[in-house]
Parts: C-alpha cells; sequence; structure tokens
C-alpha cells in the first residue's frame, strides 16, 4: 500500500557548529549584541500566503519564537447560508469551499445527503465511476496549483507556468462537461446533472499524457534542484505523533508516516476497484509533503485511465422520484410530472430527520460533511469538517525555530486553502 | 492656444503611458484567485496588455485589483491598502463578491468592495473567465486613456479644473477604522 | 464496525455518565453526560481497544427549542483500529460551558475556539479561548438560530452609502 517512492534520501539538518561556518550565522548565545523580540505581521493581504491569513510572528532577528495565525478572513458564513437553502442549492456553496478541487467537494457532499436518505448504496454505477474521475482531475488541479504556487514563492516559475499550463488542459475539460471552468456544481444529490459528451473519455486520455509529462519535467526541474532542497529538506518537519493528535490529514499527514488515506481505509464509491499507490514519507518536513503531492498526481492519473476503461453504460440519476428531477418532455406535458418538478425545486429535496457524518478524501485531508436534518428540504445543520483547518492548526507548534524565510515554503506546502479553513 | 493643445497632447501622452503599463497588486482573497492566475497564466497571458507586473506593496503598485470576497475582517486591511496607494490609482473589482457581494448575503460579507472604497471597472463572473477579466482590463484602459478613472477625476478637481459634481465624492480624509 | 467501543464505554462508564448509544448511517454514537466529558475523552484515547488518537471534528449544534439548547459533538478515529464514534454532550444555554478537551487531544484547540465563537460554548480550561473566524470587535454568536442571517456589524464603510456608521 505505501509506495516506496524517495528519488534521494532527506538530507538531515546540518549541525549548529557546521552552519555557523559555512553560513556566518550566529547563534545568540554568541552574540556580542543581544536582540530585542519584535512581532511581526504578515498579511491578510500578503503575496506568499496563500489566500488571506494573518500571522503575528515574535521574531528575535530572523527566528521565530511565537506565531500566532489568526484565520477567518475569508468566513464567508458556509454553514449558516446552508440553513436557508435546500440541499440542491448548497452545492455552489460546497463548490467554494476548497475552490481548487471543487469536485470532491461535490461528491463528499452528495454522498452525505444520500447516506442520510438511504440510497447511497443504490447509486447507478456509471454515476460512481464519472464521480471517480473528476474527483481525480480535481485533486491533480489542486495538487498542480499547490506546487506551482510553492514553487512560484521559491523563485521557481518557469515551474508555475507549466503547471498552469497543464491546469488549463484540465480545466477545459472540466468546462466541457460542467459548464463552468472552477465552480462547477456539477454533481446532484442522486447523480450526477449530465452525462459525459462523446469523445470526453478519448479526450481526457490525451491530456493525461501531456499531463504526465510536464509533471515529469517539472520533477527533472526541482527534486534534484541544489536551491530547492535547501529551502525544503528538514524545515517545517510535523512529527507522525502531531499529527495524530492535531487531525492532520491529506498529504501533509502522509507526509509524516501516518498511512491513512480514506480511499484505502475506508472505499468508498468505487475506489477499491482500482489499482493505486499511496505514497506516504518519511521525515514530515516540506519536501516530504511535495514529493507526497508530486507521486499523488500521477496516482490520481493512474486512477483515472483504469476508471475510462471500465466505465459502464447507463443511466446518470438514480431512478427515485424523491430526488430525480422528472424529463422535460414528461415535465411540459404531464400535470403530474410538472408538480413533482415543481416540489423538487422549490420545496428541496425532503431528507429524512437524521444525523450523518460521511468523509471522502479531499485534496487536503479527510473532507467530512456532518449533516443534522430535521425531515424538510433544508438542513437544521451543514457542517463541513475542513480537512485545512486542521493542518493549520498545527503550525503554531511547527514554526517556532525556524527563520521568516521559512514561513513560505511551509504555509504553501500546508496548501491552506481559504475557503475552505475559513469556510 | 498652443499651450491648451500642448496640455492636451501631453495628458494624452501621459495616459498612454499609464494604461499599458499598470503595475497592479492582486489582492487575492478567494476563488476568483484561481481565475486571475490563469489570466496571468501562458494561455490567456495579461502581459499582452502590459499589466503583468505584480507589485506587491501598495506604495509600488497603480491597479489595485480586488480578487474575491471582503468580509467584515478583511475590509480595514483593504482599506488601508488603498490608502496607502499613490495617486492616480484605479481599482478593478474582480468577480461578483467584490462587485456586490455575489450570493453572500450574510453576517460576515461586505456586499461589494465598493461599500469601502471606490471602484472603477466591475468584473462579474463567479468566476469570470479570463476573457471577461481581458474585456474588463481593456474597458479600464479606455477609462484610463479617457481620464476619467475616479483618481483621475478627484486630481483634476482638485487641480482646479471644471468637473461634473456628480462625478465626484467626498474623499475620506480618516484612516481606516475612525469615525 | 464500532460496536466495541460502544460495549467498552457502556462497559468502563457504570454509574449513568453514559446516557444514550445508537447507531444510525453506519454512524455509531453515544451520549455523555456533560461532567464526564474529560473522563470519557481520556478512556477513549488510552484505551488500547479503543486507542481513538486522532480527534477529527468537534462542533456544537443548536437544537432551540429542546433543553439542553446545545450539543457539543465530537468525532473521534483511530487509525490503528480504523473505527470512529461520535459523541454528545448535552449544555444548556445558562450554563453554557463544558470542560475543554485540549489536555487530551491538543489538536482541538482550534476547533474549541470555533465552537465558541460560532455557538457561545465556553470550553473551561482552554488556555486561549478567544474568536478565531469572527473579528474581535464582533458582538453575539451567529451560529445560533436566533442570530439573523443578514445582520452586519460593519466594521468600515465608506462615508454617505447605506450601511455607513455616520
Amino acid at each position: 500500500m505505501a509506495s516506496t517512492l524517495t528519488p534521494t534520501p532527506p538530507k538531515a539538518p546540518a549541525a549548529p557548529a557546521v552552519r555557523r561556518m559555512v553560513l556566518g550565522v550566529q547563534e545568540p548565545e554568541d552574540m556580542d549584541l543581544p536582540t530585542d523580540p519584535i512581532p511581526l505581521n504578515m498579511g491578510p493581504s500578503h503575496p506568499a500566503m496563500h489566500g488571506t491569513v494573518r500571522m503575528v510572528v515574535d521574531v528575535e532577528g530572523e527566528k521565530i519564537t511565537n506565531a500566532d495565525i489568526q484565520i477567518g478572513y475569508l468566513h464567508r458564513c458556509f454553514e449558516k447560508e446552508s440553513e436557508y437553502a435546500t440541499y440542491t442549492q448548497i452545492f455552489p456553496y460546497t463548490d467554494r469551499l476548497n475552490y481548487v478541487s471543487p469536485m470532491l467537494n461535490n461528491v463528499g457532499y452528495a454522498l452525505a445527503v444520500e447516506k442520510l436518505m438511504g440510497i447511497a448504496d443504490k447509486l447507478p454505477e456509471r454515476v460512481s465511476y464519472i464521480r471517480v474521475i473528476v474527483g481525480e482531475v480535481s485533486r491533480i488541479t489542486d495538487h498542480m496549483t499547490c506546487l506551482g504556487a510553492g514553487a512560484m514563492e521559491l523563485g521557481a516559475f518557469t515551474v508555475f507556468l507549466y503547471l498552469l499550463k497543464a491546469r488549463e488542459w484540465l480545466y477545459e475539460l472540466l468546462e466541457e462537461i460542467s459548464g463552468a471552468r472552477l465552480t462547477h456544481s456539477y454533481v446532484r444529490i442522486g447523480g450526477v446533472s449530465g452525462d459525459l459528451p462523446d469523445g470526453w473519455g478519448a479526450k481526457l486520455l490525451d491530456v493525461i499524457k501531456r499531463t504526465r509529462e510536464v509533471i515529469v519535467e517539472c520533477g527533472r526541474l526541482l527534486n534534484r534542484n541544489r536551491i530547492f532542497r535547501d529551502r525544503m529538506d528538514g524545515i517545517g518537519i510535523i512529527t507522525k505523533e502531531d499529527a495524530i493528535a492535531w487531525g492532520v490529514t491529506g498529504p501533509v499527514g502522509r507526509s509524516t508516516g501516518l498511512d491513512y488515506d480514506v480511499r484505502k481505509d475506508h472505499p468508498y464509491l468505487v475506489y477499491d476497484r482500482f489499482d493505486f499507490d499511496v505514497p506516504i514519507g518519511s521525515v514530515g518536513d516540506n519536501f516530504d509533503r511535495y514529493m507526497c503531492r508530486l507521486e499523488e498526481i500521477e496516482q490520481s492519473m493512474r486512477i483515472v485511465e483504469q476508471a475510462l476503461a471500465k466505465i459502464p453504460a447507463g443511466p446518470t440519476m438514480i431512478d427515485d422520484p424523491r430526488v430525480r428531477l422528472p424529463s422535460k418532455t414528461e415535465t411540459y406535458n404531464s400535470i403530474e410530472a410538472m408538480i413533482a418538478h415543481f416540489k423538487v425545486i422549490m420545496d428541496g429535496i425532503h431528507v429524512p430527520p437524521g444525523e450523518v457524518y460521511s468523509f471522502t478524501e479531499g485534496g487536503n485531508g479527510e473532507l467530512g460533511f456532518y449533516i443534522v436534518s430535521d425531515g424538510t428540504g433544508r438542513p437544521w445543520k451543514c457542517r463541513v469538517r475542513p480537512p485545512c483547518f486542521a493542518n493549520v492548526s498545527v503550525l503554531p507548534k511547527v514554526l517556532p525555530g525556524l527563520f521568516i524565510a521559512d514561513i513560505v515554503p511551509t504555509f504553501g506546502m500546508i496548501n491552506m486553502i481559504g475557503g475552505e479553513c475559513d469556510r | 492656444m498652443g499651450l491648451e493643445i500642448y496640455n492636451t497632447t501631453v495628458q494624452a501622452a501621459v495616459n498612454w503611458a499609464r494604461k499599458f503599463s499598470l503595475f497592479n497588486y492582486p489582492f487575492v482573497t478567494a476563488c476568483c484567485g484561481m481565475e486571475f492566475m490563469s489570466t496571468a497564466a501562458p494561455k490567456y497571458d495579461i502581459a499582452r496588455f502590459g499589466a503583468e507586473f505584480p507589485r506587491f506593496s501598495p506604495r509600488q503598485a497603480d491597479l489595485l485589483i480586488i480578487v474575491g470576497t471582503i468580509t467584515e475582517r478583511q475590509a480595514p486591511a483593504l482599506r488601508r491598502v488603498y490608502d496607502q496607494m499613490c495617486e492616480p490609482k484605479w481599482v478593478i473589482a474582480f468577480g461578483v463578491c467584490a462587485s456586490t457581494g455575489g450570493f453572500y448575503q450574510n453576517y460576515s460579507t461586505v456586499p461589494g468592495a465598493d461599500q469601502i472604497i471606490p471602484v472603477d471597472v466591475y468584473i462579474p463572473g463567479c468566476p469570470p473567465r479570463p476573457e471577461q477579466v481581458l474585456d474588463g482590463l481593456v474597458l479600464l484602459q479606455e477609462r484610463i486613456q479617457r481620464g476619467e478613472g475616479h483618481s483621475q477625476i478627484v486630481l483634476k478637481a482638485e487641480a482646479g479644473h471644471d468637473v461634473p459634481i456628480a462625478a465626484i465624492r467626498p474623499r475620506d480624509k480618516q484612516p481606516h477604522g475612525a469615525k | 464496525m464500532a460496536q466495541i467501543v460502544l460495549d467498552r464505554l457502556v462497559a468502563t462508564f457504570t454509574g449513568g455518565e453514559i446516557e444514550q448509544i445508537g447507531t444510525q448511517h453506519g454512524n455509531e454514537w453515544a451520549r455523555v453526560r456533560r461532567d464526564a466529558w474529560r473522563a470519557v475523552g481520556a478512556f477513549l484515547r488510552d484505551d488500547p481497544t479503543c486507542d481513538m488518537k486522532m480527534p477529527t471534528d468537534l462542533t456544537a449544534v443548536d437544537r432551540l427549542n429542546r433543553d439542553p439548547r446545545f450539543d457539543v459533538v465530537l468525532h473521534l478515529y483511530s487509525v490503528t483500529k480504523k473505527h470512529r464514534v461520535r459523541l454528545y454532550a448535552g449544555v444548556p444555554e445558562d450554563d453554557c460551558n463544558i470542560d475543554s478537551l485540549m489536555p487530551v487531544w491538543p489538536g482541538l484547540d482550534w476547533f474549541e475556539r470555533e465552537a465558541y465563537d460560532l455557538y457561545g460554548v465556553r470550553f473551561k480550561g482552554h488556555p486561549d479561548l478567544r474568536r478565531i473566524l469572527m473579528y474581535p470587535e464582533f458582538v453575539g454568536h451567529p451560529l445560533r438560530k436566533d442570530y439573523p442571517k443578514e445582520k452586519r456589524q460593519p466594521l468600515i464603510r465608506r462615508s454617505g452609502l447605506p450601511g455607513s456608521p455616520e
């Protein structure tokens, strides 16, 4: 299950004596002049902070002694809006949670509501395959954006442009099926909103072939790059025990050695039919997080290829009158279908009362939806368990001891997405 | 007579130079940031229009692009960034959240960035396609050429020229947060 | 699959701390008495059969017309045994506090701050309980059912526009 991929063994951080000699750094003990601790404010609008976050770090010289990370600058009230919207109207809100991998949020939310209704295991097979394919394509765009932005902040602008070029190809494909490049709202409760167009599968395979070449090239540019390695190796180490105690999952958690991937441990949809590896890191530093993501792109591409080969024909929506909209010919020609259409849209899908916590593998880790239903067409509570909320909450423990310049790659590899962290 | 032609020609030339060398400050908050990255990426290339250079300091930028939702918590930071920019400065509201609040009408979002700072061009879309962004940028460039950006009009009024009264708003002299 | 956790809980806490257990839609859950919150949490973390070392989520639910009004909901996971459980604790509105679980799982820091910020549930023993998603000047707890969705408390507005302070 674990992948044994590490191109070069991770470098141990240099011992203090060597550092002093090589870098000319003076530890505070042997400095003549004492330093005063000063608070340094980074953000909330800062070029190197993905999304808006404010970090108030206490520094002595360049070394951080205390980091206070203040989030909430993008709090768009997902939960409150969900209480006023029908279950189908929540899909656009879920798009904007982790907005670099919107399909994964859609799929996670749809699965939660379907579990509450008891139809999660009755979905047509084609629906499950389509959801897996578009989810993995979204995961690829997520990781590419993270790596591209992270590399750009360290100065590797070329990698950023190459990865964005590849991301454009994927955006065009997702736009063909859903109509929007970024905020798709493609999934519906009980199925997906539209079938895959003809020839889409062949186009996707071609794009994957070209994306693989781009990923290999970016790996060649960065993996053994002296500057990149020096800035990422040994920096921002999260231990496995901390990852478990803080609830850190996803590529960040797996880079610490924690062997937890929801797709493998608790398979949902049709993930158990595909053969793919899960990259596990060993040290838990920035470079491990980078490698985990890079390898996960490759594994996602493998899943998509296998899924496209095996996808069956069939309906794209479950035939349950509680959730499906009647076809247009029926709606316009019979009064019962028109009323049913009206009720499903205006009243919302009536979900039986109950509570469920449904979890899937989001781009950053375990994406959970805890939905409390009171029997009407609008949820009583729709909570997102955001993976990057837990990932970022471990940073105040990781940052002290690093230099200010180390914040940039560390924060970049944690991949905080403001829409998900603040909801 | 000659002096007027000289002034208007110089002004036109200066505006031409300004519009084709915009240094933008992308105030990125949310999902629209992804489309901003796409616009700056090779396929839709904002560099063709001269506006590729993001300057992440408000002192060095003249175009503030508000990308994404502005929340009440973020508003003082936005106001402060805008106040720190030097005239002439222009503002683009990128996306519906920055234009009117989008579909977020709740206790935490500001219904449009123009509640906080004057905006010159609004680019609707959730998120807007890169082509829409470039269209908005060209619209702004045309306004700059004609001298119709908010800050250009205010400068003209302060220099003593005649401007329509409705075109300017009273300039807020207080720094952010002050009553 | 996590029935063994519920069985261990019922077997260990015999003094009425576990008020109710159940399974719904594949999730096992237990309702815990408020004063036993930390004891139950510590047991679930340390007991080798349960081994729930990873807290995945802590939130609160406003039940509105029920006494106690709020439910603090905790989701736990065990990476070794791969089972989950959900714990509820009822918190009344007039005595809106509960023990903090930070001594048990330090990672619940931000989750508890968020439950305090949005619902007003205070966590006794939390070292730094302040608002996390809303700004410090905000008054009220927005996710409570009686807070209107569109009631804004603006920090700053351009003068002369609707909603401006002057």
